[in-house]
């Protein structure tokens, strides 16, 4: 009795395993990175309606954003691999067409061309592009004998170069580095030559005192002195990195309890609602709430590693592969420019600063490696 | 694999880039950690937290509530009321000026007149809005919620009685500190210690929280005047009617308690309104009672003439023949209205002849006389420590030429202050013990210091009293059912070239009720300048109104005897002397 009951169950759990497997593949949806993203989500809301001066409209509307992202994730998420990397040319295309369009009649803000108005509602192509220029580089590169050759690495970094100077033109640094990195690091995984790499080092190297000083806007420049000694201009530029340091370094180990942060919640904090929003959570959880948040973007980025690793053919694996990596720079810019690391860039935090595009975009990102996490069971099941 | 090739990352890219993950993440969390938790960095979390406190704690002073000046019986006199002061940080104020119309309404002033103010304070960080502004109205102001513009807790003065207690009470500034009267002279009684609170201010500098009280305020404390209110009402009341009756210049009249030396009241006039203190004329401010000095005149001849009993050499009954009514001394000639005849101390005194007097005097010391005038307080501070309180003088001359000591007896030579003299007659009241007038209620009745034998101030009681008969000059401080004893006077003030003719100084200095006087006034009328000046037509009467109310209010028992038969006719004239 008791051997049959055994025997009886442990085929009931690898049904219900696969039952669970089945239906991850039915909706393309990877349940683990769902998860994660949820959790990061929520936690985000919680700290935004802090960061929001304790508005709830704000976080609502944040919210109904974060459900439309994540309706577009589903949907990025049935897009079979294969057909995304058709579509990759054309994506391409439009987004370079729609920056092009941007310089020439954009929106402008604070000094800034990013936004296309389509009747009352704001877009900003350059958040296409994040997604549109791994694609095409992987598309581009997924096609070739790899590890590239010359001619292949050159046009790969033609395909990236344009939308990233695009982007610098507006001017949004953060966006553009972000592009940029996203399309290189699908060159590195692809098996860039050793070669290249000590010369691609050598020359952005020898190229920062030009890039300095032609490239850069002042404010660019502003930006880096202000990093290297914010003391200088306390009142200028200066301002908000030395409050998001005075934030976080009040919070201590455990923070000073939510919606109690004096620099947060008394406007101290300039951009506590966006860009900085990780020194409120510093401030208000302390160095244990952002380890938590740490932890849950550590999770997700191990996740994508695990679905570029299973990928099925080298366009998944170098898109999932970029996609990952493009997320970790984010949060690292974001929290190294907050804690006063790195120059500021304007680069939001993932998933928890206010903004609806970026959302979106990110959302859209997950949907690809869903969508390249089951397309593996996809095959399998075709065998 | 059913579709071309499948790439194979080489595992140390995979290593690589998970090593630069790693890295990354670990040098991010060394920093954060850096900024929150290592101890002892150079700009770690100690640093960064006194950063912090030091943008949004402020420690803000708590204004003392000052103490309430009361009257002997608890009747409030000055009170503190809470009220708002708006101010305004023009730095911030500059950089809105769409808001300037709104706040320019709100404040009930023009526009143009904000922004000249503005304009005047630019490059400063605080500036008055408006002081001392009913709560509600700064309320509705500060809802305009105009940045730069905030409020401060105040207290303003407000003086229930007004003019009435206006010269003794005094008043303070706007910052709250004394300026006059006692709220000067007992400011540092009257003002408390200011506390200090922190204070959670945001960026614009609202504050949001109140944390702690670093040090609670202690208020002032109260001072208990010895004024009755009531009968400073009174006398009030009565001082202004006659100083308008006689379209006077001015006035003082002052009440004092025999037994312990209160003043139980003091009042001047012109008086002002302490309360709205825009009108007020300088000259109104004055506590003439303590600070302006007169000659006396003949209110001094009774304390001559207790000087001359005292020395045993005179009596009551000394007969001076004042024919043919006028005297030369040296180059002048001093006269009486009338030829008296042969008249007795007491008759001098009643008639307030100047021959009898002078004839008085110069058969005495007048060191003698000068002696008396000291001991009974002349020439020296009554000691009430008001601010501005007048000392006179009594000058004390090497050789004194017969004028002198003629002109010294009658009160002319020497000037004083109306508390002065009051001092010096609650002498012969009290039988012979002098007390310091006191402005705060005395609990314990001083001693006092005896100046003369109880007989013989008892004997300058009964001398006094015959001037408030039909005889004397003082008919009309007659108080029904009390016995009045005093002295009128009426002199010539001094002008530009000595004594003018046509402007006089009336007073009348009395006590009551005489079988066991209880008060001591004097009633001083500057310059009347109806065709009645003399000292009993318009200085008793106010006597006789004020003294009766007051003696009923305190609940003096009436006596049966009063002086004689109530005279309600003309008194009989003195003549100043000229």
């Amino acid at each position: 009795m008791s051997q049959q009951d055994f025997l009886r169950r442990l085929p009931e759990t690898g049904r219900s395993l696969r039952r669970r497997d089945r239906l991850q593949q039915r909706l393309h949806i990877d349940f683990t990175l769902l998860l994660l993203l949820l959790a990061v989500a929520c936690y985000g809301l919680v700290v935004l309606y802090s960061a929001n001066g304790q508005s709830l409209p704000g976080v609502q509307r944040q919210g109904i954003y974060f459900l439309v992202a994540l309706v577009g994730m589903m949907v990025a998420a049935q897009v079979p691999p294969h057909l995304l990397r058709r579509m990759a040319p054309w994506l391409y295309l439009a987004g370079v067409l729609l920056l092009a369009l941007v310089l020439l009649m954009g929106i402008g803000a604070m000094g800034a061309q990013r936004w296309l108005g389509l009747g009352g509602f704001r877009f900003q192509p350059s958040e296409v592009m994040k997604l549109a220029t791994p694609i095409m580089a992987s598309a581009y590169l997924g096609q070739r004998l790899l590890p590239p050759r010359f001619k292949h690495v050159l046009v790969t970094l033609a395909l990236v170069s344009l939308p990233a100077l695009l982007i610098i033109q507006q001017p949004d640094l953060g966006t553009a580095l972000l592009v940029a990195s996203s399309g290189l690091v699908v060159l590195f995984f692809a098996g860039l030559s050793w070669r290249y790499i000590i010369v691609a080092v050598v020359v952005v190297l020898a190229s920062i005192w030009p890039f300095w000083k032609f490239v850069m806007h002042d404010y660019q420049r502003q930006r880096v002195l202000t990093l290297l000694n914010p003391e200088q201009d306390r009142l200028g530029a200066g301002w908000n990195i030395i409050q998001s340091k005075t934030a976080i370094g009040s919070g201590g180990y455990s923070g000073k309890g939510w919606l109690q942060g004096t620099q947060s919640q008394l406007d101290f904090l300039p951009e506590g609602h966006t860009d900085f929003i990780i020194a409120v959570l510093g401030e208000e959880f302390g160095l244990l709430g952002i380890l938590f948040l740490l932890s849950l973007y550590a999770l997700i980025i191990m996740r994508g590693m695990v679905i570029a690793a299973r990928a099925q053919d080298s366009f998944s694996r170098l898109l999932a592969a970029s996609i990952t990596f493009t997320f970790f720079v984010y949060v690292f810019v974001n929290a190294g420019m907050v804690s006063g690391m790195l120059p500021v860039v304007g680069v939001p935090l993932p998933l928890v600063s206010q903004g609806g595009t970026a959302i979106v975009t990110l959302m859209a990102g997950f949907g690809i490696l869903m969508s390249i996490a089951t397309e593996r069971r996809r095959v399998s099941r075709q065998e | 694999m059913s579709k071309g090739q499948t790439l194979t990352i080489a595992r140390w890219r995979v290593w690589l880039v998970a090593l630069a993950v790693l890295v990354l993440g670990c040098a991010l969390l060394a920093r954060l950690a850096s900024l929150q938790v290592v101890p002892d960095m150079a700009q770690g979390y100690q640093f960064l937290q006194g950063q912090g406190q030091a943008r949004t704690l402020r420690t803000e002073p708590i204004s003392a509530y000052r103490g309430v000046i009361t009257d002997r019986n608890g009747e409030p006199l000055a009170v503190s009321t809470p009220v708002e002061t708006l101010w305004a940080d023009p730095s911030i104020l500059l950089r809105v000026p769409e808001r300037w119309n709104e706040l320019a309404r709100g404040l009930g002033i023009s526009e143009s007149e904000l922004e000249a103010r503005l304009s005047r304070y630019s490059g400063k960080e605080f500036m008055y809005l408006e002081r001392h502004l009913p709560p509600q109205a700064a309320e509705e102001v500060l809802k305009l919620d105009v940045p730069g513009v905030y409020s401060q807790r105040e207290f303003r003065r407000y003086y229930p009685a007004g003019e009435v207690t206006a010269h003794l009470v005094g008043f303070t500034d706007i910052d709250d500190r004394g300026q006059e009267g006692m709220e000067l002279a007992y400011d540092a009684w009257l003002s408390g210690e200011s506390g200090a609170k922190e204070v959670l201010k945001d960026l614009r500098g609202r504050t949001v929280k109140e944390l702690q009280l670093t040090k609670s305020a202690r208020p002032g404390r109260n001072l208990t005047l010895s004024i009755d209110l009531r009968l400073q009402y009174l006398a009030h009341r009565e001082l202004k009617a006659a100083v308008q009756r006689y379209g006077a210049k001015g006035g003082s009249m002052v009440i004092m308690d025999v037994r312990t030396g209160e003043v139980l009241a003091m009042t001047n006039q012109p008086a002002y309104n302490p309360n709205d203190r825009s009108r007020m004329e300088p000259g109104a401010m004055r506590n003439r009672a303590l600070t302006d000095l007169f000659e006396p005149g003949s209110p001094m001849k009774p304390l001559t003439v207790m000087a001359a009993l005292e020395t045993g050499r005179f009596s009551a009954q000394t007969r001076f023949d004042t024919s043919p009514g006028y005297i030369q001394v040296g180059t002048k000639t001093l006269l009486d209205p009338v030829n008296y005849g042969v008249l007795d101390v007491t008759g001098i005194i009643t008639k307030s002849s100047q021959v009898g007097m002078t004839k008085l005097a110069l058969q005495m010391d007048p060191q003698t006389v000068r002696d008396m005038y000291y001991h009974l307080g002349l020439g020296q501070s009554v000691g009430t420590g008001f601010p501005g309180e007048a000392v006179g003088s009594l000058p004390n001359h090497r050789r004194w030429s017969p004028i002198q000591r003629a002109t010294y007896a009658f009160g002319y030579g020497l000037n004083l202050t109306a508390t002065q003299l009051v001092n010096a007659y609650s002498v012969i009241a009290s039988g012979g013990i002098k007390r310091t007038p006191s402005l705060l209620r005395v609990d314990e009745v001083p001693a006092g210091e005896r100046v003369v034998a109880e007989p013989l101030a008892r004997k300058m009681v009964d001398i006094l009293s015959h001037v408030v008969t039909q005889e004397g000059t003082g008919t009309l401080a007659q108080i029904p059912a009390y016995p009045v004893a005093g002295k009128t006077g009426t002199v010539h003030k001094v002008g530009v070239g000595g004594y003018v003719d046509n402007r006089y100084m009336s007073s009348f200095v009395g006590m009551a009720p005489t079988n066991n006087p209880r008060l001591v006034a004097a009633v001083i009328i500057d310059e009347p300048s109806d065709q009645r000046y003399f000292g009993g037509q318009v200085a008793a009467p106010v006597f006789s109104k004020v003294i009766e109310g007051a003696l009923r209010l305190l609940q003096v028992p009436p006596t049966a005897t009063t002086n004689g038969v109530l005279v309600k006719g003309e008194p009989k004239k003195e003549e100043p002397w000229s």
